[in-house]
């Protein structure tokens, strides 16, 4: 049985290797890249998690398997909160975000926390869009290590 | 047991079609085809209804005077459709559920594989050999 701190390390050295410093690559490409990454984990990773599970009701009944099975099953945790609009606009909030909870609670890191978010949004559009829900997901952080991620589904 | 075995994509694409013998291919597609618009109404029905609980396998199609049709789809939208010869009466609704099982195992494994692009066509030994399995069981 692996640890679980094999995904923490694994994900904290994918960040340091995307993000060269000595590369030319702007910013914003290496955030896409990283993003890129957790939306094809998500996709497959969904298409497993599925295999036994029953047919979803509607879109808040697949947002609720992302926060409870899908969260338990990266973080070994649930999302803490749900908040919905009726309109196509999720926020998921994590209290203790796993990814962040090794970092500094000061406000030293913060302009760094978007790069540990970058997966995990990624990884939550690819599980939606497999489960056919075409989305934007963005994620703030206002006070380490909770933060907070915007899912914005787009209907035709 | 199963004469023909097929895998449909989220956009109703063809993303595998087996059968046991080649020269009927053509008639098969023309019957899996059609099953594609029972399937959506089982589920369209499916998400009307509420309370049960919504299993994803869907039963019986249709039955045409030759084969019976079976089909199953995923919650990402994969439908997975069986046909078997109507003669063939000791078949089982557990035996044809088992087959389903296989299948999605089978494909969830290709969608695993990092150099599969989702909605290209299944060329995977592995998954040609879970599927022949399916086919000739006997």
């Amino acid at each position: 049985m692996a640890d679980d701190i094999l995904f923490d390390l694994l994900h904290m050295e994918m960040i340091v290797s995307v993000f060269q410093p000595d590369s030319n690559d702007c910013k914003k490409s290496t955030m896409s890249k990283l993003e890129q990454i957790g939306f094809y984990t998500g996709y497959r990773l969904v298409e497993r998690l599925t295999k036994d599970w029953p047919r979803f009701k509607d879109e808040l009944d697949t947002m609720k398997f992302i926060c409870k099975e899908l969260w338990l099953w990266m973080y070994k945790k649930q999302i803490d909160n749900l908040r919905t609009n009726h309109q196509g606009v999720y926020v998921l909030q994590d209290n203790s975000f796993r990814f962040l909870t090794q970092l500094s609670q000061s406000k030293q890191y913060v302009e760094s926390t978007c790069k540990y978010l970058a997966f995990s949004c990624g990884v939550i559009r690819g599980a939606l869009s497999n489960l056919d829900i075409k989305c934007v997901v963005t994620a703030e952080v206002s006070s380490p290590p909770a933060c907070k991620f915007q899912v914005q589904v787009q209907r035709i | 047991m199963a004469v023909a075995v097929a895998v449909i994509g989220k956009e109703n694409s063809p993303l595998y079609v087996r059968t046991v013998n080649p020269s009927s291919e053509l008639k098969f597609m023309y019957t899996i085809h059609a099953s594609l618009d029972v399937v959506e109404e089982k589920v369209i029905v499916g998400k009307k209804s509420s309370g049960e609980l919504r299993e994803l396998y869907l039963g019986l199609l249709y039955p045409t005077e030759d084969y019976k049709v079976y089909g199953y789809v995923t919650n990402t939208r994969i439908k997975f459709i069986i046909i078997v010869e109507s003669s063939y009466t000791t078949l089982r609704d557990n035996d044809i559920r088992q087959m389903f099982r296989k299948l999605h195992n089978a494909y969830s494994d290709v969608v695993c594989n990092p150099f599969y692009v989702p909605g290209d066509t299944i060329c995977s030994k592995q998954f040609e050999s879970s599927v022949k399995g399916i086919l000739i069981q006997e």
